[in-house]
């Protein structure tokens, strides 16, 4: 693969002397110099509020705006009218919640959700339960990341099950789903399905229609593309039988004094003025990624994986979690005789940025059994030099810690 | 942040007074759920003074080294020592510098003291 790093202008940061050896990427990624140059020409020649007034700035910024929205249909391979754009994964599932979950959920009807859920796409759900009395039913995850196939089965015939609302891929087993069946399966009983592309999006590419999911959620700030950026894909069907969330300008198409009535189409679930600079940058984002290609990308990242996965394997007070097949290049790790949060500190010490902690998905490391663990996350601009010295800067750190 | 100063080092590997105390007056629960730290710490009085103190739970390295530096320092002090005491006068306590992101870390035996205190009876 080509050698993008020059297109990341944050990998030049240092930290006192050290260079930025950036593994937390699944906590969000950087931001390629083409995505900042959307955001700046947007300000510096555009700015405007969109889908109101006849003036020339207005009629570009929309041009744009809409424009974006073409390309991440593109980027996902679904039509612009089932595009809305949310400021984020969490956003989108709470708009589902809200939206098509209110309308349609009766006391006694169940969501299904997987052990390996970020608490994003739990809690919007633990707060219908309490307000519509639904039930949430849980996939166990196997310690190898994969599910439980007797908890799947148990889900997918459960009687009241309404809604399958899964990840593609787990923010902290670094396991990747194929969902192609357990969607279909879903969809033969006539449940709807909700699919959680926080981290998946990122590595693999995806395609509505191949994947035949209901919803679709993702960030822009993990796909190199500005934090508030994010998009909910709708299927067109179920749009149209779905009430408005937010009220207000933008989703309308006429208010009287008393009435209004809701604009067709995804505008209907973007009131007031969105986040008009973040949607083009993100359309920026996913033209880059497919300018260098996503199989590219996917090869590069198998590389990287298969030598953390093989350097990793040298250190027997290591321990990760999940499995090593369909894994993204991403690494929880438990460290004998050190704590992950001193490690994460520390590491940074030497310009390493990780992440400790439970990652947001407190049910799924209490079913592991462990408190914390120590993440790296990788991305294509990363390099074997820097796993490298990833693990020789923990090993050192463990043995100052054995004294 | 100096983890590495030898007495943070040598409370975090050698804890003082850990363990559950029997016939605790007071006994508080503190959580730190997003960095992993979790601790329990009892408290005995005699006199109107800290007769025994002890901690359980698991936390990194500033925490737990946290909690036992001072498990050992409000031996035979009055109570409300513990609730006055704030970030600035345990930071000199520890000895260390304590960063921003480390703050949580280090309060957190200090805050399941104070909450201990606070659930003993206003007599006592
Ligand atoms: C799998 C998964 N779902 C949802 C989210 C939430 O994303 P956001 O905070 O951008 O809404 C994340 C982010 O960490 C994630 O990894």
């Amino acid at each position: 693969m080509k050698n993008y790093r020059a297109d990341f202008p944050m990998l030049a940061r240092r930290y006192q002397d050290k260079d930025l050896v950036y593994f937390d990427n699944a906590a969000t990624a950087l931001k390629p110099q083409v995505v900042l140059e959307a955001l700046n020409d947007y300000y510096l020649h555009h700015n405007a509020n969109i889908h109101r007034g006849p003036n020339f700035l207005a009629e570009e910024a929309t041009i744009l705006y809409e424009e974006a929205r073409q390309r991440v249909a593109d980027f996902i391979g679904a039509d612009t009218e089932e595009i809305v754009f949310t400021s984020g994964t969490t956003a989108g599932v709470n708009l589902v919640a809200r939206s098509w979950g209110e309308k349609n959920l009766q006391p006694g009807d169940v969501i299904a959700l997987t052990r390996a859920e970020h608490h994003a796409n739990i809690v919007p759900w633990l707060q219908l339960q309490a307000s519509r009395q639904i039930k949430l039913q849980y996939i166990e995850v196997k310690a190898d990341g994969t599910f439980k196939p007797e908890s799947l089965a148990a889900v997918l015939t459960c009687p009241r099950l309404r809604l399958l609302a899964i990840t593609q891929a787990s923010n902290v087993l670094g396991q990747f789903y194929e969902l192609e069946n357990i969607l279909a399966a879903a969809k033969a009983r006539g449940i709807l399905t909700l699919v959680d592309a926080a981290q998946s999006v990122v590595h693999h590419q995806i395609n509505v229609r191949q994947l035949d999911c209901d919803f679709l959620v993702f960030s822009g700030h993990k796909l190199f593309a500005p934090s508030g950026s994010g998009v909910l894909y709708i299927r067109a069907a179920v749009l149209a039988t779905m009430p408005p969330f937010l009220g207000g300008g933008g989703m309308i198409t006429e208010v009287k004094a008393d009435s209004f009535s809701v604009a067709a189409g995804p505008t209907k679930f973007e009131a007031g003025t969105p986040n008009i600079e973040g949607a083009i940058a993100l359309g920026a984002a996913c033209r880059y990624l497919q300018t260098i290609g996503q199989a590219e990308i996917f090869k590069r990242e198998q590389e990287l994986s298969a030598y953390f996965l093989e350097k990793l394997a040298s250190y027997p007070w290591l321990r990760l979690l999940g499995g090593t097949q369909n894994r993204l290049p991403l690494f929880s790790l438990v460290i004998t005789g050190l704590h992950p949060h001193d490690a994460a500190d520390l590491l940074g010490e030497q310009g390493i940025v990780t992440r400790a902690g439970h990652h947001c998905a407190q049910p799924l490391h209490d079913s592991l059994g462990i408190s914390a663990s120590l993440r790296a996350s990788l991305a294509f601009y990363n390099t074997e030099a820097e796993i490298d010295y990833f693990f020789a800067s923990l090993n050192t750190l463990r043995q100052s810690f054995q004294n | 942040m100096d983890i590495y100063a030898r007495n943070i080092l040598d409370h975090y590997q050698r804890p003082r007074h850990r363990g559950v105390l029997a016939e605790a007056d007071a006994s508080f629960h503190e959580l730190n759920r997003s960095c992993g730290d979790d601790f329990k710490v009892y408290l005995k009085l005699k006199d109107g003074l800290i007769e025994a103190i002890s901690f359980e739970g698991q936390g990194c390295a500033i925490s737990t080294a946290a909690t036992s530096i001072l498990s050992e320092f409000f031996l035979g002090k009055a109570p409300a020592e513990i609730l006055k005491m704030d970030l600035e006068a345990l930071r000199s306590l520890l000895g260390i510098e304590i960063s921003f992101r480390r703050q949580k870390c280090a309060l957190i035996g200090l805050r399941a003291l104070q909450g201990a205190v606070a659930s003993l009876a206003p007599s006592a």
